[in-house]
């Protein structure tokens, strides 16, 4: 049985951030192949990596991603010249922030993919989906959107306390 | 509020497959603000774009989602239809539910879910386009072409025959590249330098022709139309101007024994030299390696000899600027040398053919230059060892070619039909000689293409054996071919005085390098990638470049020949206007919120961005915020992820329009 075909209890939601000459290209390719991938990612096109905001990997979470894939031109092939470079210094640092505000950082993976890699596009979603899954849901992030949500409840002092204010 | 419009394409059955198109258009109906939503077989089609007009006009739709292929195939198309029927065309946008979603899912409900989340977050990124004007940039009337082999010089000539000056750059001494080296071509056996050398002298002398021969592309800048690209010229110690290419220096050097390249290192020239007598520009180099005067600081004899006084040995390297509006890649493609294995590289080397370390074991350009009447035995066949004459020789084919197991898969496409016509030079020049050729299919897919091999076996002798070659040794001065006929199942052995191996095609070394500065993509062979392998052969994905001949893919003569001719007329068809739009895909400063911090500039790789002073009436300077030239911009966005004020947008791809679609998932 083909492994799409099975049943599992728990389905994450993955969002790629990519860059539309090499690795949109390579999973543009891997349609044309016919390859076959789990149907979790959702993919959104940037002209590079280089214009991929960290606060995106974050409202991507908050927005109840389980795991988040940033993918782009390898490097010194990027068709900007340098952009990559310059998401992979960010990123680089912006593992190190997501990993101190306690994310799991096997949630987050980065990949090089080609326009010819349509192989090595499947090969990096269907691993981040597999290991997504057997991570669970990530709910820290949900649990903080919710917070953030006004409830209309007043159950802290200190919004008792400016509501009397008024 | 919006009115959108989403329209859902089954693409003959390669969508609606997997994908429920039905329900995609009845979920989508529903999002807020969608106003119209329909499904329809053919949307790119002429019916499907009209539809796609109509229920503009009719629904008088204010943005548009087209759930189809990949934007890389039909965004142009579909933007166009939508400007035809009133609306700026970047209020539209693809949904790709074929390439991300039918063609890699084979659950229906599962696709149709990815389907219905992929259109809806178009859907909420088209509600934040905004109107973008179209860019008119100007459009440089000059080509470049790289690499001056058949490919080039068909190029370059095409261009200029049409007016249009051309710069051809070409790293070795002289172009001709590859072609020059062969004997005979087929399937017609003329001489190759026959057809290949007036086309030389063409070039040379075409006034819109501008040669750099032994120059490399140092840097390229800029965009389609306006390029500007930087080019080494090496010092060539020898004073173009001056030279009359009269060859007395080259006589008279006593450097007399360096291995020449272009004759596979089995002829023999002198330090000063041209690779070949025809050579274009007939104007020889010294090769600072192997020159007694560099090497010592003594000798000189060529500067004596020469009368117009053209040696210089002061010359320095010089890089030159020029501008281009289109650019032609040609740089041709390399054999795979088994002797050395290269290093880091995947390709497992075939220690077991001998090849460098018995000498008799040659590749197929060796043989081209041994049957060739320029080359170094006058056209005789005789072994490289000691210059006998081979009565028995074996051709091996598919030597790195098809061989997974070896690093490479594909077809090297021509070798089948040059050891065909190998066979028959051989059977042409030594007459009571005999020729095998080990086999694993004749791949002879042509105009003549297959009579020429039946015309080996049937006329010329050739015996033809199918089956792969295990092992090859020395044994006296004859070499043992060790294999197996699988078609009759019994092994073989043959005792050779040669063997030739037809080993595979690959790019040019450095070919990965040069496409980091083209910014053009390569595959993991480094061939470079064409936009479309179907309907877009000969461009590349980035604007403005082009391609043509064997650096895409292994490819024969008239193959090469009409890429090349296909790729000038891609080149004319972009220098038949003045003007030419690009997409308004650009970085914009929002001034209010500039704090001139200039962390823009620092990414910026194109120097795009401007420091710009914002006065008051009287004069005062306010700030110094960062403008983006909208010419020089290339739209890469980094700009915009990394200003820590969020004040410049890159069009198109604004915070607000990420933003939306992220939040619709």
């Amino acid at each position: 049985m083909h492994p799409e075909n099975q049943k599992h209890d728990f389905e994450p939601k993955i969002i790629a951030f990519v860059c539309t000459w090499c690795t949109y290209a390579g999973a543009d390719l891997a349609g044309t192949s016919r390859m076959q991938y789990p149907a979790n990612v959702r993919v959104l096109k940037f002209p590079c990596t280089g214009r991929i905001d960290p606060v995106f990997i974050l409202k991507a979470f908050q927005q109840g991603a389980d795991g988040v894939l940033v993918s782009g031109c390898h490097p010194g092939d990027c068709h900007y010249i340098a952009g990559n470079y310059h998401a992979r210094r960010r990123f680089a640092a912006f593992r190190k922030l997501l990993e101190f505000i306690g994310v799991d950082l096997g949630r987050l993976a980065f990949s090089w993919v080609s326009a010819a890699e349509g192989g090595k596009w499947v090969e990096v979603v269907t691993d981040l989906t597999e290991k997504v899954r057997a991570m669970g849901p990530m709910v820290e992030f949900k649990a903080l959107a919710l917070e953030e949500q006004w409830s209309g409840a007043i159950d802290t002092p200190e919004l008792q306390e400016a509501y009397d204010a008024i | 509020m919006s009115r959108i419009g989403v329209f859902i394409c089954h693409c003959g059955e390669n969508i609606s497959r997997t994908v429920d198109v039905e329900r995609v258009a009845q979920e989508v109906g529903r999002l807020p603000g969608v106003a119209f939503s329909t499904d329809y077989k053919y949307m790119c089609s002429d019916p499907g774009q009209t539809l796609v007009k109509k229920a503009i006009q009719e629904q008088k739709l204010s943005h548009v989602v087209v759930a189809a292929c990949s934007p890389r195939m039909h965004e142009k198309t579909f933007r166009k239809a939508v400007e035809a029927a009133g609306l700026n065309p970047f209020l539209c946008e693809m949904a790709n539910i074929r390439e991300h979603c039918s063609w890699v899912h084979e659950n229906r409900e599962e696709a149709t879910v990815k389907a219905i989340d992929i259109v809806g977050m178009m859907v909420e990124r088209v509600k934040k386009n905004r109107i973008l004007p179209t860019i008119t940039v100007p459009v440089t009337k000059r080509a470049l072409v790289i690499g001056g082999g058949i490919a080039g010089i068909q190029a370059a000539l095409d261009i200029a025959d049409c007016g249009h000056e051309v710069i051809l750059v070409e790293r070795e001494p002289s172009i001709g590249g590859h072609m020059a080296q062969l004997s005979e071509t087929f399937p017609t056996l003329d001489c190759s330098q026959c057809i290949m050398t007036p086309k030389m002298v063409d070039v040379a002398n075409h006034p819109k022709i501008k040669l750099y021969t032994y120059s490399e592309i140092e840097l390229v800048e800029g965009y389609i139309g306006n390029f500007q690209v930087t080019i080494k010229k090496k010092a060539r110690s020898v004073d173009e101007d001056k030279c009359t290419g009269c060859g007395v220096c080259m006589t008279k050097c006593p450097q007399k024994k360096i291995p020449n390249k272009f004759d596979q290192n089995i002829g023999m020239r002198t330090a000063i030299y041209v690779p070949f007598p025809q050579a274009v520009p007939n104007t020889p180099v010294i090769d600072r390696d192997n020159c007694t005067w560099f090497k010592t600081g003594k000798c000189g004899v060529c500067q004596k000899v020469c009368g117009p006084g053209a040696i210089d040995f002061e010359q320095q390297d010089t890089l030159i600027v020029e501008a281009v509006g289109a650019i032609v890649v040609s740089t041709g493609f390399d054999l795979y040398t088994i002797a050395e294995k290269p290093k880091g590289s995947p390709i497992k080397g075939y220690g077991e053919f001998g090849h460098g370390k018995i000498p008799d074991v040659i590749d197929g350009m060796t043989f081209e230059r041994l049957a060739s009447a320029s080359g170094p035995t006058g056209g005789k066949i005789l072994r490289p060892s000691d210059g006998k004459e081979p009565k028995q020789i074996v051709f091996i084919q598919c030597v790195g070619s098809r061989a997974r197991e070896k690093g490479i898969s594909y077809c090297s496409k021509v070798c089948c039909m040059y050891t065909a016509k190998h066979t028959m030079l051989y059977h042409h020049k030594v007459h009571d000689g005999q020729a095998y050729v080990f086999f694993m299919d004749a791949r002879t897919p042509g105009k003549s293409y297959d009579e020429f091999w039946r015309r080996s076996i049937e006329e010329e002798e050739a015996v033809y054996i199918r089956g792969m070659v295990s092992r090859l040794y020395q044994k006296g001065d004859k070499i043992v071919v060790m294999g197996s006929d699988i078609s009759v199942g019994v092994q073989v052995e043959i005792e050779a005085d040669m063997v030739v191996l037809a080993t595979a095609i690959q790019p040019q070394k450095g070919a990965d390098a040069l496409a980091q500065k083209l910014g053009i993509s390569y595959d993991k062979y480094h061939f470079y990638s064409e936009a479309h392998a179907k309907l877009r052969p000969v461009e590349c994905a980035t604007a403005g470049i082009y391609l043509a001949g064997a650096c895409q893919g292994p490819k024969d003569i008239p193959e090469t020949v009409s890429q090349a001719s296909a790729a000038a007329a891609k080149v004319m068809a972009l220098f038949s206007r003045n003007q030419m739009e690009r997409e308004p895909i650009v970085a914009r400063v929002r001034e209010a919120g500039c704090v001139g911090c200039f962390a823009c500039k620092k990414v910026c790789a194109y120097g795009a961005v401007e420091e710009k002073e914002i006065r008051d009436r009287q004069g005062n300077l306010i700030k110094v915020v960062a403008y983006v030239n909208p010419g020089v911009c290339a739209g890469c966005g980094t700009c915009q992820a990394t200003c820590p004020s969020k004040s410049v947008e890159l069009d198109g791809y604004t915070d607000e329009q990420i933003i939306a679609m992220i939040e619709a998932l």
